[in-house]
């Protein structure tokens, strides 16, 4: 069994308030809570009064290449920003990058040793547009993943076929 | 390195096109914290009274307050501050919403404008690069309107505008600056923005905001945190519902309309309705306001919903907090429907929501008393709504009549003569307040009405509640959770307050002392950005004199205690007043109108003024003595005092025809 940690969002509950950016930047700032700056936070809310558009976005996976194309939501009449809820580091938009290094930034569910009851974006979020759930789910804690090239190599495969992969390859070992 | 502030001001010279970044002084933190505090010290040392306020070397300062920025909750304050057009003494406004944290993510604590431009600009300030711009294609333009615009055309959707409406533009006496669900509307501040030709201020920013001692503060950070939700399931017992809780008064949710409908006046603060109220008013309200109000709103890191997303089928969304759904309601005699949807068109021409109304409702009774006529109203509507619509667009273009309404009540009155004067019955120092007309005078808020030098009330009331609770009982429940009184004594006054004893109880001693807390607790405020709706507005704040040093020290690394930060806002207060009586405030300024209250008792409120400014340690005029000044190392004014002879000025009666003219207006009642 492995513990699975949600949090989760309900944007009809948020204010908007940002409470949840002050505080994640506060602790995950060296020494910890010794500053506070919205732009390192690993959550966002995406927000926009005069649309009645509030979205908090967790900070995901960081991705090189950004997707072939993007999205537009409209639930209930109302339309979200482009990529409103994707989670990802991406080169399309500035979201989730270190304003000095530019590096991704990527939410840790607030873990420490001890560990917190909660992250502290679900504690400091009062409207409980945040709350904050852990599950088993069937599986291995730690699974065994097969390494970047293998997943490369594998979608190639499946791409091109296996004998145009292997015949690159050879053709690249020689040169 | 400089702690929960930045330690940077920017200074922009308009006439010039000039921008400096200029270091501060920590000294100056020390001795007046910031936000409202520094930003007098600025007024005095740099705008010498013979200044006005439309000349060019009138300052416009906005400030961040001292902890803005920092985790503190609520702590998102901006102070504007400058001198008033329509007072013609130290105009500040305050507006929470998201404006100072950006600009201390930005690097910057406050912004410092003079001069004049001469074309229609905006300021931009990104991190380091800080630009004028023109401006001339937002002219005429709304204030959503242009902060819409503005961060299209930076392509910054995360920036934040401060901006002025037509009103600004066109100098109109209480003009506001808004900033999304916020605005800073007391004084006329919006007018001297547009004098300056500055049309808004957008920041963005991307810098961390330090502090000294981060465990501990967060420590404390969290013990607000949870004060606050428990304050949320433990509302105050045996108050109106509207003094219950925390925040600016929960007016985006609160149905209960009884407290202000009942006890705050209609028309020109005129009229009393105490039978107003009833299961069938509630229930059209409620339906009216439930589908008014789309989302509960916060200001920056803060867990309150005091505002509201607003929709209207004739309007865009706007966004409105507090008593704004009443103002224009009460005063056209109207319907909550007509509050929502007049207050949406107001916001964007960027007016305030207590004056405008006085103003349109004092011109609503010229017109019934033949004062002013259909010349000076041509094709004046007949209903009331109708009329304030077309009074609202005459008053934002400065057209026709509208051109001398735009100036206030006060001063209105006096240009339009023919007895008009009269109907100026709710201004103190040439402000319109509150319309609050009650019957028995209230010791406590005499003082305040009087002194109040931040002309509206609710920036010095709080922490008390404003009626006796009817047992002993209810009296001792109330006092026994009660930490942030300043000392046991203030818990005695409660326990002692029985219904039916106004105007003899509180004594003026008392009164003098619970003064004295509820305006420091808005001083200290007001210099560290914290709202007043978690802190010295509603009874029981999280935030309080035990606390609040301590908050304060761990930020910025200063060594605070009790004593020291009671000082810094006496300090505060005494400077603000030092500039104002630098501009001829005195004793005489300071009344309440004629029929502020039904019962009015003369030698008592004589006797009130004098034991409040001795017990303040200002002299019979209201001036602080050389000895209170020194004492709180402010020589350089009272030296700037005696030079200027301020002590040896002869006692400024109140002019016969004043008194005279209230007298029967108090018999009209």
């Amino acid at each position: 069994m492995k513990k699975v940690k949600v949090i989760k969002i309900d944007v009809d509950k948020c204010n908007g308030c940002r409470a949840c950016e002050a505080i994640c930047s506060a602790f995950h700032s060296v020494p910890k809570y010794s500053s506070t700056n919205p732009e390192r936070s690993r959550i966002r809310v995406l927000f926009d009064p005069l649309r009645d558009v509030y979205v908090p976005v967790l900070a995901g996976e960081y991705t090189e290449a950004e997707c072939n194309g993007r999205d537009i939501y409209t639930i209930d009449g109302k339309v979200y920003d482009e990529c409103s809820f994707c989670r990802a580091s991406c080169p399309s938009r500035d979201l989730f990058k270190d304003p000095d290094s530019g590096l991704p930034l990527k939410c840790d569910m607030c873990e420490e040793e001890p560990p917190l009851p909660e992250p502290l974006c679900v504690k400091w979020c009062l409207s409980d547009a945040l709350t904050y759930e852990e599950r088993e789910e069937e599986g291995e804690e730690e699974e065994e993943k097969p390494d970047e090239m293998e997943i490369g190599l594998e979608s190639l495969v499946k791409k091109h076929g296996a004998k145009k992969v292997m015949d690159t390859v050879a053709r690249l070992a020689k040169e | 390195m400089r702690y929960a502030e930045t330690g940077v001001n920017l200074e922009i010279d308009l006439s010039r096109g000039n921008i400096e970044k200029e270091g501060s002084d920590p000294k100056l933190t020390e001795l007046h914290l910031g936000g409202l505090g520094t930003n007098a010290r600025i007024l005095w040392d740099r705008v010498p009274p013979e200044t006005k306020p439309f000349d060019p070397d009138n300052l416009l300062i906005f400030s961040a307050g001292l902890l803005a920025g920092t985790p503190a909750p609520g702590a998102n304050r901006t102070i504007v501050s400058t001198f008033s057009p329509q007072t013609l003494l130290m105009a500040y406004s305050i507006m929470g919403g998201f404006w100072a944290p950006e600009l201390k993510f930005a690097g910057y604590d406050k912004v410092i404008i003079r001069g004049k431009s001469p074309k229609l600009v905006y300021l931009w300030i990104n991190n380091d690069k800080v630009e004028i711009r023109d401006a001339s294609h937002l002219q005429g333009k709304g204030c959503l309107e242009t902060e819409e615009l503005i961060k299209q055309e930076l392509k910054e959707p995360k920036a934040q505008v401060a901006t002025i409406g037509l009103a600004g533009e066109n100098r109109v006496y209480f003009a506001s600056i808004e900033q999304g669900r916020s605005s800073a509307s007391r004084g006329g501040i919006g007018a001297v923005m547009g004098d300056k030709g500055l049309k808004a201020i957008a920041v963005r920013g991307k810098k961390d905001v330090n502090v000294a001692r981060p465990a501990e503060f967060m420590e404390l950070c969290n013990e607000v945190l949870q004060y606050i939700d428990h304050r949320a399931d433990n509302p105050i017992k045996g108050v109106p519902p509207i003094l219950a809780g925390l925040g600016s008064p929960q007016e985006m949710t609160l149905h209960d309309e009884e407290w202000h409908t009942a006890s705050f006046a209609w028309g020109n603060a005129r009229h009393r309705r105490k039978d107003f109220w009833n299961k069938k008013v509630e229930k059209k309200w409620k339906g009216i306001q439930d589908k008014a109000v789309e989302r509960l709103i916060s200001c920056y890191n803060c867990p309150m919903k005091c505002g509201g997303i607003i929709t209207h089928p004739k309007l865009e969304r706007y966004m409105m907090k507090c008593y704004s759904k009443l103002t224009y309601t009460m005063a056209a005699m109207s319907d909550l429907n007509f509050g929502f949807k007049i207050a949406g068109l107001a916001q964007e021409y960027g007016v305030d929501g207590y004056t405008t109304p006085q103003v349109m409702a004092f011109a609503l009774e010229l017109y019934e008393a033949g004062i002013l006529t259909d010349q000076d109203l041509p094709g004046f509507p007949s209903g009331n709504e109708e009329r304030f619509f077309y009074l609202l667009e005459k008053i934002v273009r400065r057209e026709g009549i509208g051109d001398v309404l735009a100036n206030g009540v006060y001063w209105a009155a006096r240009k339009i003569g023919k007895g008009a004067e009269e109907y100026d019955h709710n201004t103190i120092k040439k402000h319109e307040q509150i319309p609050i007309k009650l019957g028995v005078l209230n010791p406590i808020y005499y003082i305040m009405w009087s002194t109040g030098e931040k002309i509206n009330i609710t920036q010095i009331e709080g922490q008390i509640p404003q009626a006796p609770f009817a047992t002993k009982e209810e009296r001792e429940e109330f006092v026994k959770d009660w930490v942030q009184v300043p000392n046991e004594k203030f818990k005695e006054f409660i326990l002692n307050w029985e219904p039916r004893t106004l105007p003899h109880y509180p004594t003026s001693e008392a009164a003098c002392e619970l003064v004295e807390w509820q305006e420091t607790m808005h001083y200290i405020d007001d210099a560290t950005g914290i709202c007043a709706g978690l802190s010295s507005f509603p009874i029981k704040p999280p935030y309080h004199i035990h606390n609040l040093p301590r908050l304060i020290s761990l930020a910025t690394g200063m060594d605070i205690d009790e004593a020291k930060l009671w000082q810094i806002a006496k300090r505060n207060r005494n400077l603000i007043r030092a500039i104002n009586t630098r501009r001829g405030m005195r004793r005489k300024d300071e009344r309440p109108p004629e029929d502020h209250w039904r019962k009015r008792f003369p030698e008592m409120e004589a006797k009130l003024l004098d034991e409040y400014y001795k017990f303040k340690g200002w002299n019979n005029e209201g001036i602080p003595t050389k000895e209170t000044l020194d004492e709180l190392g402010l020589d350089y004014v009272s030296q700037d005092f005696e030079q200027r002879g301020v002590y040896k000025e002869k006692k400024v009666k109140v002019a016969k025809s004043d008194s005279k003219k209230e007298k029967s207006q108090g018999k009209k009642e």
